[in-house]
């Protein structure tokens, strides 16, 4: 049997082309299984909720919006871009191939521009074949690669800095200077890896306590890395020492359960 | 000349800047404290502990650092550094260049929102790089000032501090600005930086994991440090069970060029392998150690403590390199002990860095044009420890050579004094007395009580619903009024505190914030301005201690708010106005000793202008100083002794008493009354103060054949020999710690080891072809003298080491001295004929100090040396108040020490000398004569002697004296003591209040 | 069911323990919001009698926090504070409250952690303890009346006396100049606690109404020969006096003390 991809699209409300169904949109040209959730503005796609449509198990996610600098919200669609180049860079550390992710570009009168960036994105994902995370049986791995991702996109910190991506690299920051993108770059990837890292070591330790060594060999990840960024969710009240077995101290997560 | 200037700069704010800053600031100063980073606190503020008590470093250093901080005459510059230098001594211009942290320092409240919220994580410099801080930060959570700082360099400007910051207090202004100030006198306290351990290769510290220096070690132990306290492996997390310590490491080291000892590392390694066994007392401790240098006072019974009582191992070798097992990251470390070659494996490996100068040294000695030593510290002479070579600039702490904590803030003192004999005329001509309104009579009005309650941005408001509280509060008893701030201590709300104690008529006031230990004295001073008392004011801890630690709990946490401020408010109700009355001072000083400390200690009091009778019990002055010979150095300790005693006799200010001895000592602080004999004829006089210099003797040993055979001598008169030019000999044998570092005498007498040096090394310059042996525990050429004990070896002194367990044996053979001792190395006893035996007797305190100990009413060591009243932070202090003490009546020390010692005691007088009258603190005890029945548990349990027995019996406190602890109150078996702000009513309401009772339940 | 939170009052000294709680403010430390605090300058301030107030109104617990020993900010205060607080839990132990429900822990500056840990401990012993007999509309009479009782011992001058030599005594020695064995002190202590908390019993029960040898023994659980050594003791102190004779029984009764 043909392997026939679950697709997600969210397009903007200004992209999508007139007549275009999307009560029936699974059906879009004769192209089955894309669901099409029409939104009024890209800019307002939550990471969070690409990565929860993944973790469903859909086999790709594919963003639409209106070609920069035209936006209907000024520039909602840079903002979206934005998120999505960070959201690639987070989905890329989990396993799941982030190809599946895709943000293209159209006006509503493109009907066969949207036609095409539909069948192209099809054929990517079919490509790709089925989801990890699809079926009765999703790769537990990346399954919890993908919530750490998730939680990751609501750390307050990684917002912050996407949301602010566009002013620091193409306006100008506090100090009135500019910074370039590749000095950008390299800041985020930092805390792309950071917030991603320390939201899977605290879903591990959600598990049960769990010592550096033993996280370290979960993670594949150097000890001392690990150490680190466990000093930091110490300090932050995320984790605690909650036993210690001959020389070994185990962590557990501080949950919401009272102090 | 140009005109003097009453103003100070201090450079550097550690420890030793932060008490040179302060004794000079009580003794009306104006004072400029400048420091490199964002605040003051140095490297002390780093430290877990303390030796040799094991202080807890951030409690004794924190009140000081607020008191700076908040001190009117103190003016905090932080990031900053000089740049230039023009003038003289009396009239200096320093160029300051102050680089911007981007927060504005009136503004900044240093509630910490920004650094929450900014998204940029920074290795943290204060932990040594062991945790992170952000972008915006504050070097520590007790950092003074209590401003935040931008990090320029990491911070990418995205603005969000600007945009969470509620007292809109950044500001991007220009990077740097430029501060010119007029000051008369600079003081040098800018201390050591680390010896960088990287320059060690064979340790392998930055390439193995688990080697640390020592200071990151501290930062480890540290219940606030980085890894909460538990003592991590930074490879694996795990908890280690063998740790070494490596001394030396960057210290007695040619090959790096520091041949000096860094002074302190022997004592501190010992302290963190301590407290280590004290975090988990499985661990076994190895320090591995060429000469244990615990050469202070007591010093040496916190070794032998911490070899018996804990169990720590040190092995006397040095370790030769560090290799890492990879498989386990532990390491390796080879060394050569008495069997020979080891490979020891340890978990963890912690090096003690030596002490470096600061890094700016050279910068620093070239804009203001002072001289440095060989190794890039400040230069100083023998007999002038605190003064550089440019006059006017004085120099304390690390920075003249490696020292530790309470030599550093016994020089800080010495400093000031240095600094006020200098510039005395123009005392309190640049500081500001900030003049009060008359306080308003209350006592006879019904309490009217106004509250504020703090939102601090969102600090409090976040998690604490104020409004609530705030109605709730409206609803209390005698509260009058009542609103919300979104600051309550910006300078707007300030006002409006004010405005509304005046509007509504309040006699109370109660703010409902943060700490008091940090905000109390700022709201204190708005209601005084109001004209109320200041104890009619009183605060409630909503942040500190209830919303920032319960933010997951806003409910929980507003319910406990609004006890809180409920029990204070039932504690506002039953304050009362309370007294701070002025005793005047006597301006004279006492000064018990003629020694070189007394003398020197005198001469400083002079000098700014104080009469000073100076006793002295010998017929002339000068005590040890008048044995001295030669010194280790250039200078002419009996020229110096000679040129000090005519200076004391042409200054009219000192009175000389000889043959003279104390009678009796009555009256306190500011007020003592004195009985002298002198020559027979009974005399008294007043002072304010008085300090003791009552020196201490050369024991005359019992052993070794002394007194029997007319070989045997001490180093004293072996020196008297050499200096009078009849020393003969051809073998010298020289034995040290002769009744020292043994089961009578525990502790090191500390002058010896150099003492002997001095004297080989004269030997071999009046005649070389003498053979020197010097047998010896441990050779404690500590700092810059190690040099000397490199010379000596140069030269072809022999030093032999011997142990308790094998002393040498000294015997008469056929009339020939035979001394026979083992030689560890080749294991071995050797023979040697010495035709001069000469003992290295110990410092043993003055007999009379026990007499002298209950005629002050002060206390005595163990061992009979004076016991000062804080070892590390009040080294020349005694817990009375108005006593000080220096020189050898503290502890055995060398002519540098003392000198600093007796200038610090000066430095500390001078701050009760130059004023007028002592306030006295109001929030302290009396006692209700009706119902004290005299049983005298009081007097005895008041550690400051604050209460005595009047005629009739009855206890009395001696107001100025009582530091309102509060424990006689909680003593007294007739309950006859109140203490005041605190009285057992006040708490007692409070408590109630607080579990929702009235006290008429 | 909501659990039961317990209500504790701490007395923390100014300069180790208020700061180190500070600090766990400051590092955000979580602990549970029981503890309603009352800043003394030293722990040694603590007076006994304001503890057992605290106790006797219904807190559930009490703790006093002070610098680690030889770190007191006032040299040795804190050590006071100790002594006192050994004594307070022998006294308690005998009222029928539990002792736990008072506590003495040393907490440095830097020990913001160690702050709310002690705390968060405190908070759920208590917990487990479950509310004090004391607390609530209506409290337990009887160890109400022992702890009123133990009030007065604890504010009467023969326990304050001994409580505040006791350091002395044991480590300078007496005015012979000797010193006191620490066991050989106890039992003196212990000895002066037992016969000055029923001296109180008994002085407060025979406030209310005048009453026989036998029926104190009884009230209290005594052998009479000992309660009667009490009423000569308490005769002697000119606080309780005979009322009257009912039958064969003198009716003891206290005096008001002027």
């Amino acid at each position: 049997m043909m392997f026939m991809p679950k697709i997600i699209g969210f397009v903007c409300n200004w992209s999508l082309p007139v007549g275009v169904d999307i009560a029936s949109s699974s059906s879009i040209h004769g192209y089955p299984k894309i669901r099409i959730v029409r939104v009024m503005c890209i800019g307002i796609i939550d990471p969070s909720i690409v990565l929860e449509t993944f973790a469903k198990g859909a086999d790709g996610v594919l963003v639409i919006g209106c070609h920069p600098p035209d936006c209907h919200y000024i520039e909602g669609n840079l903002q979206a871009e934005r998120k999505i180049k960070m959201l690639k860079k987070l989905i890329s550390r989990t396993g799941l191939e982030p190809a599946r992710l895709r943000l293209d570009w159209a006006y509503a009168s493109e009907i066969e521009r949207f036609t095409k960036i539909i069948s192209d994105f099809r054929n990517q994902v079919t490509a790709l074949g089925q989801s990890p995370l699809a079926g009765e049986r999703p790769d537990t791995d990346i399954l919890m690669n993908i919530k750490a991702a998730k939680a990751a996109t609501e750390d307050f910190r990684l917002r912050l800095l996407v949301g602010r991506e566009i002013e620091l690299t193409e306006k100008k920051n506090m100090f009135g200077e500019k910074m370039s993108q590749g000095e950008f770059d390299k800041m985020i990837d930092i805390a792309i890896e950071t917030v991603y890292l320390r939201n899977k070591i605290y879903l591990f330790v959600k598990n049960g306590p769990l010592s550096i060594r033993e996280l370290s060999k979960r993670l594949n990840l150097d000890p001392r890395v690990v150490l680190h960024h466990m000093v930091v969710m110490k300090q932050e009240g995320l984790v605690a020492v909650s036993e210690v077995k001959g020389t070994t101290p185990l962590y557990s997560a501080l949950g919401e359960a009272r102090c | 000349m140009l005109k003097k200037i009453g103003a100070v700069l201090v450079v550097g704010g550690g420890v030793a800047g932060v008490q040179t800053s302060l004794d000079l600031a009580e003794s009306g100063f104006k004072v400029y404290l400048l420091d490199e980073t964002s605040s003051i606190g140095g490297v002390m503020a780093q430290l877990d502990k303390t030796f040799p008590t094991n202080d807890c470093s951030m409690c004794i250093l924190a009140p000081k650092l607020v008191g700076a901080g908040r001190h009117p005459n103190i003016q905090l510059i932080t990031n900053a550094e000089i740049k230039k230098l023009q003038g003289e001594a009396g009239n200096f211009e320093v160029t300051v260049a102050k680089k911007s942290g981007y927060v504005n320092e009136e503004k900044c409240t240093g509630c910490g929102i920004c650094a929450q919220k900014c998204p940029i994580e920074v290795i943290d410099e204060y932990n040594e790089g062991l945790g992170v801080r952000k972008a915006i930060y504050l070097k520590y959570p007790q950092a003074v000032p209590l401003v935040y700082t931008i990090d320029r360099e990491r911070c990418i400007g995205c603005g969000t501090c600007r945009e969470v910051c509620k007292a809109d207090a950044i500001e991007i202004g220009s990077e740097k600005e430029t501060v010119i100030l007029n000051v008369g006198s600079i003081v040098l306290a800018p201390g050591f930086d680390e010896f960088d351990p990287n320059l060690k290769s064979e340790y392998g510290y930055g390439r193995f994991s688990n080697v640390l220096s020592s200071i990151e070690f501290e930062r480890i132990l540290n219940a606030s440090g980085p890894y909460g306290g538990i003592i991590l492996r930074p490879s694996d997390g795990e908890i280690p069970r063998k740790i070494a310590f490596i001394q030396c490491v960057g210290s007695r080291d040619a090959k790096i060029g520091n041949n000096y000892c860094s002074s302190t590392c022997c004592m501190y390694a010992i302290k963190e392998a301590v407290i280590a066994k004290e975090h988990n007392p499985q661990l076994q401790c190895t320090i591995f150690f060429i000469d244990a240098r615990a050469y202070g006072k007591e010093f040496d019974a916190y070794y032998d403590r911490a070899e018996g009582e804990y169990d720590v191992r040190f092995v006397r070798s040095r370790v030769s390199r560090i290799e890492e097992r990879p498989s386990s990251s532990n390491l390796i470390a080879k060394y050569v002990n008495d069997k020979g070659p080891v490979n020891e494996e340890f978990d963890l490996v912690v090096l003690s860095v030596g002490m470096n100068p600061p890094k700016h040294a050279e910068d620093l000695a070239r804009v203001l044009g002072i001289e440095l030593n060989e190794y890039d510290f400040c230069s100083t002479q023998t007999f002038s420890p605190l003064e550089t070579s440019k006059p006017g600039i004085y120099v304390c702490g690390a920075f003249s050579s490696p020292k530790n904590i309470q030599e550093s803030v016994a020089q800080a003192s010495g400093a000031a004094a240095k600094v006020a004999g200098l510039i005395s005329q123009e005392k309190g001509t640049l500081t500001t007395v900030k003049e009060y309104p008359p306080e308003r009579e209350v006592s006879d009005e019904a309490p009217r009580i106004g509250v504020f309650v703090c939102r601090c941005g969102i600090n409090i408001g976040g998690v604490i619903n104020v409004p609530e509280v705030v109605e709730y509060v409206r609803t209390l008893p005698d509260v009058v009024y009542a609103e919300e701030n979104l600051y309550t201590c910006s300078q707007d709300a300030q006002k409006r505190i004010l405005e509304t104690i005046e509007e509504h008529n309040l006699n109370r006031v109660v703010v409902a914030s943060c700490t008091p230990r940090t905000h109390e004295p700022l709201f204190r001073e708005t209601v005084r301005d109001a004209r109320l008392n200041i104890y009619l004011f009183e605060m409630a801890n909503i942040r500190d201690q209830c919303s920032w630690v319960h933010m997951h709990e806003p409910q929980k946490a507003t319910e406990k708010a609004k006890d809180l401020v409920r029990a204070t408010i039932a504690k506002a109700r039953l304050l009362k106005p309370l007294p701070k009355p002025l005793i005047n001072v006597t301006p004279v000083g006492l000064v018990i000793g003629g020694g070189l400390s007394g003398m020197t200690a005198a001469l400083d009091l002079a000098k700014q202008g104080f009469e000073v009778h100076l006793v002295e019990r010998e017929k002339e002055l000068g005590g040890n100083l008048r044995h001295i010979h030669y010194i280790l150095g250039s200078e002419d300790p009996q020229q110096r002794l000679t040129s000090t005693i005519k200076e004391i006799s042409e200054n009219e200010k000192i009175h000389v008493y000889l043959n003279t001895e104390l009678v009796d000592v009555t009256g306190y602080v500011g007020n003592f009354r004195t009985t002298l004999n002198c020559n027979g004829e009974r005399k008294e006089i007043e002072h304010g103060i008085a300090i003791v210099a009552t020196g201490a003797h050369e024991n005359k040993p019992t052993e070794y054949l002394y007194g029997v055979d007319e070989r045997v001598v001490t180093q004293r008169e072996l020196e008297e020999k050499l200096a009078k030019g009849d020393f003969e000999a051809r073998t010298v044998v020289m034995i040290q710690c002769v009744g020292s570092r043994n089961d009578e005498r525990p502790n090191c007498s500390r002058i010896c080891c150099a003492q002997a040096i001095k004297n080989a090394l004269k030997i071999k310059e009046v005649s070389p072809k003498t053979d020197v042996y010097i047998l010896y525990k441990d050779i404690r050429t500590y700092g810059f003298k190690e040099d000397f004990y490199r010379e000596a070896a140069n030269k072809g002194v022999l030093f032999i080491r011997y142990d308790n367990e094998n002393k040498p044996k000294v015997t008469q053979e056929n009339g020939n001295l035979n001394v026979l001792v083992w030689e560890p190395v080749i294991e071995t006893s050797i023979p040697i004929e010495p035709d001069l035996l000469v003992l290295s007797v110990a410092t043993i305190p003055n007999p009379d100090n026990k007499r002298m100990a209950q005629m002050l009413k002060v206390p005595l060591t163990e061992d009979g040396f004076f016991l000062e009243a804080h070892v590390k932070l009040r080294p020349v202090d005694f817990a009375t108040e108005g006593i000080f003490l220096c020189g050898l009546a503290h502890s055995p020390m060398f002519v540098e020490e003392s000198i600093s010692q007796a200038c610090g005691a000066a430095g500390r007088a001078m701050t009760i000398l130059s004023k007028e009258t002592l306030e006295v603190e109001g929030a302290i005890a009396s006692i209700d004569e009706n119902l004290c029945v005299g049983c005298g548990l009081c007097v005895s349990l008041c550690p400051y002697r604050a209460i005595e027995k009047d005629e009739k019996g009855t206890a009395r406190v001696i107001d100025v004296l009582c530091k309102g602890c509060g424990t006689c109150g909680a003593s007294c078996p007739k309950r006859a003591i109140m203490i005041r702000y605190f009285t057992d009513e006040q708490i007692l309401a409070q408590g109630l209040a607080a579990l929702g009772r009235t006290p008429h339940d | 069911m909501t659990e039961f939170e317990p209500k504790i009052i701490g007395f923390l000294c100014n300069w180790c323990s208020y700061a180190g709680a500070d600090l766990a403010g400051v590092s955000r430390i979580q602990y549970p919001a029981n503890i309603r605090v009352i800043r003394v300058m030293c722990s040694g301030r603590v007076d006994p009698v304001i503890v057992l107030e605290m106790l006797a109104n219904g807190a559930d617990g009490v703790i006093v926090t002070g610098c680690h020993p030889g770190e007191c900010h006032y040299m040795e205060g804190n050590l006071q504070a100790e002594r006192k607080i050994k004594m307070l839990k022998k006294l308690i132990s005998r009222t029928g409250l539990e002792s736990e429900r008072l506590r003495l822990e040393w907490v440095s500056a830097s020990e913001g952690a160690r702050f709310a840990e002690v705390i968060k401990d405190f908070t759920n012993q208590l917990r487990n303890l479950g509310a004090s007999p004391l607390a609530g509309e209506n409290p337990d009479k009887t160890i109400l009346a022992g702890i009123i009782a133990a009030k007065a011992v604890a504010g009467a001058s023969r326990l304050r006396t001994l409580v505040g030599r006791e350091r002395t005594l044991i480590e300078e020695g007496n005015v012979y100049d000797e010193k006191v064995g620490q066991r050989e002190f106890d039992e003196v202590m212990d000895g002066s606690i037992d016969a000055e908390y029923i001296r109180n019993r008994i002085h407060l029960l025979v406030k209310d109404k005048p009453m026989s040898v036998e029926g104190l023994a009884k009230h209290l659980g005594l052998d009479p020969k000992n309660v009667l050594r009490h009423i000569v003791v308490l005769r002697q102190r000119g606080l309780v006096s005979l009322d009257r004779i009912e039958g064969e029984d003198p009716l003891y009764i206290a005096l008001e003390v002027s």
